[in-house]
């Protein structure tokens, strides 16, 4: 979708959405407005898309209470908000927003929480995604490292840069808005995402990059939308196989399952976010068993979100329930960077060459 | 010369005055500021119960003034009986001397202990003697004592004694001057408060510092004094029965019949056979392994529980909640006084309240009041039972928040009245954890639990109404203005959806622009005349239609306006004003109105 075709369609659903409370008021009925209930019972796989959407359960927000009333009139205000800087062909971040609805007396925003669902409620209604709303998402982007070169449309104009030779040694930042990317071409075999700075930093300092053709992803623990919409674009791109490398923890797998299949939150977006064949890498509950890992035990909270992982549909396959259930038995929990215990080549010269042939990459 | 016979010239019996000398803490005066709490605490217990003997209704005079840096000077004047002048200076000036202690009934104080251990304290700390006047009745002469106690044979000693002129009829005064400091004067506050709730029959005038306050009585009815019973057989002790025994020139079936409660021919003979003991035999006679035997028996056989009708004295759920209604302004008031039960042969009685909401402190934890034969228990709330109890019932079950403690604007009063209160030590602080006593405190305080819950939801469920009216009259039009500026089109009147959704007279009142609105939008299909009144401290002088009257009080302004109100009719008056304040409709019933204020 072009800018513009994108800002037609926002402008027109927003104006939609009042038109129906203008409406529904004139009628002397009480404004209302349906949304697909967004918790983890209502998200649906779609076959078409192979991700994760929301299913068909609603959940009726009638301003027929204060608490439901103000909702409606914050979003009336969002929306009113949107509209103008539309008309004006300005933006904002969503902070700034969050700012700006100090002056929106009963519609002002509690805490940055309430705006990002708001505006998150109105991406799922109207089917644009926020950028379409002129409103930049506030998440800190991360790096990327690797034989790849792209195109980015800068203040500065068109610049073309290669993700290993023009980069720091911290890699290419990615930017907050991916469709402004032009990917050029790639040396590369597949892709790590990895959840933590340490790990990142080991592959690149062990030359890891280089060696198995790899292109190195930092996640930054639950990876930004522009992160995830940067893997799904190198995927849909050029074909390569995304592995996701975290903790071996229930938290560590909830950063996986977000990429593959979609966040709960976002599964509105998961077509554009999620990457459905994004295997999962590591460190599995069996290598801590196998490699004899140094482990902590599960807390009382690690084991509730692994319980809670059982009925989660995106963990609803054997491979994950047998591992899942395995973490239960044992009782431990090990951190990626634990293979240190071995020495610092450990993780480059063994694991994962290893891990790599047995999922049929190298 | 042996070493035993060096010891032995040490080895002296040691005079019970003497022993409290050096344990001063096992009678609540370990700190000077706890001595004042205690000596009030014992002198106001001696009164109410000497009220309590003589059924007249308790008019109790409490004084604290300071005399010197850090000395002070209690009174505490009752309208009881009096004490005959033979026996002032044992009262006053022995301890372990009194009438209850043999007795089996509900009674304040019980050892006897308590206020001639106010006495030594004087004495120890000021050396200034024990100042009493009594008076038995009109006809008698007032005595006027001053009393010490011999520490070295627990005896008293009286300074001085002579006739009095007193205006008083009958009535007992005490003045003790000991070492002390205010700094515990809340809690002494809290202790009046709290015994002026469990004694709704009882006045207390309390002078304090510069400070005068009275706690008046909500009840002109007598506390019908409790009546000695005998012991129990399951509730008896050894030496208690061997002492029985020795005064006793009774055959043993009489013995049990006649000397204790519930024990009837049947049961003694039982009782004898089982001790292999003949009923015939004079129990003076028994030997310690016979009596040792008897007891066992006793023990065993089933006996009823002993009558507790009249030797306990609950206060009643309706003096509870009068009590505590008029110390603690509260939403909402229950009681529950469980029927008597019985522990190792006594009898006691659990009585419990909660209060929520008024004026309670809105966070932290719960006020917990507790009470052992109508005393307040100030001290040591963490090792009593009462607070155990407490802890164990589960609050969240009945919407009320819970750390241990409940949380929030909850009062929860426990009282426990015995012929023998198990205490967890002689200063009578906390009560210990009995199964039995803990079993009846649990059950009244989640029947309160269940009536408080059934408060709060329907509270809730008029807080919903609320709500909802709110969101129909002030937030639905905020969302008209929006939406409409959004879709650039007319705004759109919201009066038919509040009509058709509250089927009530809807008041509303909003300030803007420093022009004060009220309106009155007739959705009920009522017809006849109501009253709105506006209490704010707006005098309304413009307003139109003009106030039907105002009436100003402290520079606050009731106006009242008299609205004939019509079916789908819309009234209105508008005033420059602040706003603020409160605003009512009256003359329609409850259900059929809702009042709004646009301003909080």
């Amino acid at each position: 979708m072009s800018k513009e075709e994108l800002e037609r369609q926002a402008m027109k659903s927003l104006l939609a959405i009042a038109s129906a409370w203008y409406d529904q008021m004139k009628a002397g009925e009480i404004p209302s407005i349906a949304l697909p209930t967004r918790t983890k019972y209502n998200i649906e796989y779609d076959e078409g898309s192979e991700v994760w959407k929301y299913g068909d359960k609603e959940s009726l927000r009638t301003a027929a209470t204060a608490k439901s009333a103000t909702h409606l009139l914050k979003m009336a205000y969002v929306i009113g908000f949107v509209k103008q800087q539309l008309i004006e062909n300005r933006s904002s971040t969503l902070r700034e927003m969050y700012y700006i609805s100090e002056g929106w007396k009963r519609a002002k925003f509690g805490a940055q929480d309430e705006s990002n669902f708001l505006v998150e409620d109105l991406e799922i209604l109207s089917g644009v995604p926020r950028e379409g709303f002129h409103l930049r998402p506030e998440e800190d982007g991360a790096s990327i490292y690797g034989p790849m070169r792209i195109k980015e449309m800068t203040r500065r104009g068109l610049k073309t840069i290669h993700c290993q030779d023009d980069v720091g040694g911290a890699g290419y930042s990615i930017p907050n808005n991916v469709e402004n990317i032009e990917f050029v071409d790639h040396d590369a075999k597949f892709v790590i995402a990895l959840e933590t700075g340490g790990m990142y930093d080991r592959l690149i300092e062990n030359g890891f990059d280089e060696e198995f053709k790899a292109i190195l992803v930092h996640l930054k623990g639950q990876p930004a939308r522009s992160t995830r919409r940067m893997l799904n674009k190198i995927n849909a791109t050029w074909g390569l196989p995304i592995l996701v490398f975290t903790d071996g923890d229930p938290w560590s797998y909830r950063i996986y399952a977000s990429v593959a299949y979609g966040a709960i939150k976002s599964a509105h977006m998961s077509e554009l976010l999620a990457t459905p064949r994004a295997q999962f890498l590591g460190l599995q509950p069996s290598d801590i068993r196998d490699y004899n890992l140094p482990s902590d035990k599960l807390s009382e909270k690690d084991v509730e979100a692994l319980k809670a992982e059982l009925t989660d549909p995106r963990f609803a396959t054997e491979y994950w329930k047998k591992q899942i259930k395995l973490q239960l038995e044992m009782n431990l929990k090990s951190e990626q960077q634990a293979f240190a215990a071995r020495g610092l080549d450990f993780v480059t010269k063994k694991y994962l060459p290893a891990r790599l042939s047995e999922m049929g990459i190298i | 010369m042996v070493l035993a016979d060096e010891l032995a010239k040490k080895q002296r019996s040691i005079s019970v005055a003497e022993f409290f000398e050096k344990n001063k803490h096992l009678l609540g005066f370990d700190s000077p500021t706890r001595g004042v709490i205690t000596t009030i605490k014992e002198a106001v217990d001696n009164a109410l119960d000497a009220c309590e003997e003589a059924q007249v209704l308790p008019d109790i005079y409490i004084s604290i003034k300071r005399t010197g840096t850090d000395i002070f000077r209690i009174i505490v004047e009752d309208n009881g009986p009096g004490i005959v002048p033979k026996q002032v200076p044992y009262v006053f000036g022995k301890l372990l001397y009194g009438s209850r202690f043999h007795q089996i009934r509900q009674t304040r104080g019980q050892q006897g202990i308590g206020i001639s251990a106010a006495v030594l304290y004087a004495q120890l700390t000021t050396g200034l003697p024990t100042v009493v006047i009594s008076r038995t009745g009109a006809k008698e002469p007032a005595h006027r004592f001053e009393i010490q106690i011999k520490i070295e044979n627990n005896e008293p000693d009286i300074v001085s004694q002579e006739k009095f002129e007193w205006d008083r009829t009958h009535g007992t005064r005490v003045q003790i001057e000991f070492k002390s400091t205010m700094s515990a004067k809340k809690k002494l506050v809290e202790y009046l408060k709290y015994t002026s709730v469990v004694n709704p029959h009882a006045r207390f005038r309390v002078e304090m510092d510069d400070e005068a306050f009275t706690f008046e009585r909500v009840s002109q009815e007598v506390i019908t004094c409790p009546v000695a019973i005998q012991p129990h057989p399951h509730g008896i002790e050894f030496g208690q029965l061997k002492r029985m025994a020795e005064a006793s020139d009774q055959k043993l079936a009489d013995f049990l019949v006649e000397g204790f409660s519930r024990v009837g021919k049947k049961t003694a003979q039982e009782m004898a056979e089982k001790a292999g003991l003949k009923a015939t035999v004079k129990v003076r006679t028994l030997s310690a392994d016979q009596l040792k035997a008897l007891l066992a028996a006793m023990q065993e056989v089933a006996v009823p529980a002993p009558p507790t009708s009249q030797c306990l004295s609950p206060i009643g759920e309706e003096l509870i909640r009068r009590g505590l209604d008029k110390e603690f302004q509260m939403d909402f008031v229950s009681a529950r006084t469980r029927p008597s039960s019985v522990f190792s042969g006594h009898p006691f009685m659990v009585e419990a309240a909660i209060g929520y909401g008024g004026k309670l402190p809105a966070e932290g934890n719960a006020t917990i009041l507790r009470f052992a034969n109508r005393v307040p228990l100030m001290y040591q709330q963490g090792a009593c039972a009462i607070t155990e109890c407490i802890t164990n019932v589960n609050w969240k079950s009945y919407n009320i928040a819970q750390a241990g403690l409940p949380q929030g604007p909850v009062l929860i009063l426990v009282h426990v009245a015995s012929t023998n209160v198990p205490f967890t030590s002689e200063s009578k602080d906390a009560i210990a954890s009995i199964p039995e006593i803990e079993k009846e405190i649990v059950l009244a305080l989640q029947d309160l639990g269940r009536e408080l819950k059934t408060f709060l939801s329907r509270r809730d469920r008029s807080k919903l109404a609320e709500d909802r009216a709110r969101a129909v009259c002030a937030i639905i039009p905020e969302i008209a203005i929006k939406v409409s500026e959004i879709v650039d089109k007319p705004l759109v009147d919201t009066s038919p959806i509040e009509g058709k959704l509250m089927r009530k007279l809807i008041a509303k009142k909003w300030t803007k622009d420093g022009k004060v609105t009220i309106e009155v939008a007739n959705y009920a299909g009522y017809e006849g005349e109501i009253s709105v009144y506006d209490i704010s401290h707006d005098n309304a002088a413009d307003a139109k239609p003009k106030a039907d009257f105002i009436t100003e009080v402290e520079g606050q302004f009731t106006k009242v306006w008299k609205v004939r109100a019509e079916p789908q009719k819309v009234w209105k008056v508008a005033y420059s004003g602040r706003g603020g304040g409160i605003i009512e409709v009256r003359g329609i019933e409850d259900a059929k109105k809702m009042v709004v204020d646009l301003d909080v």
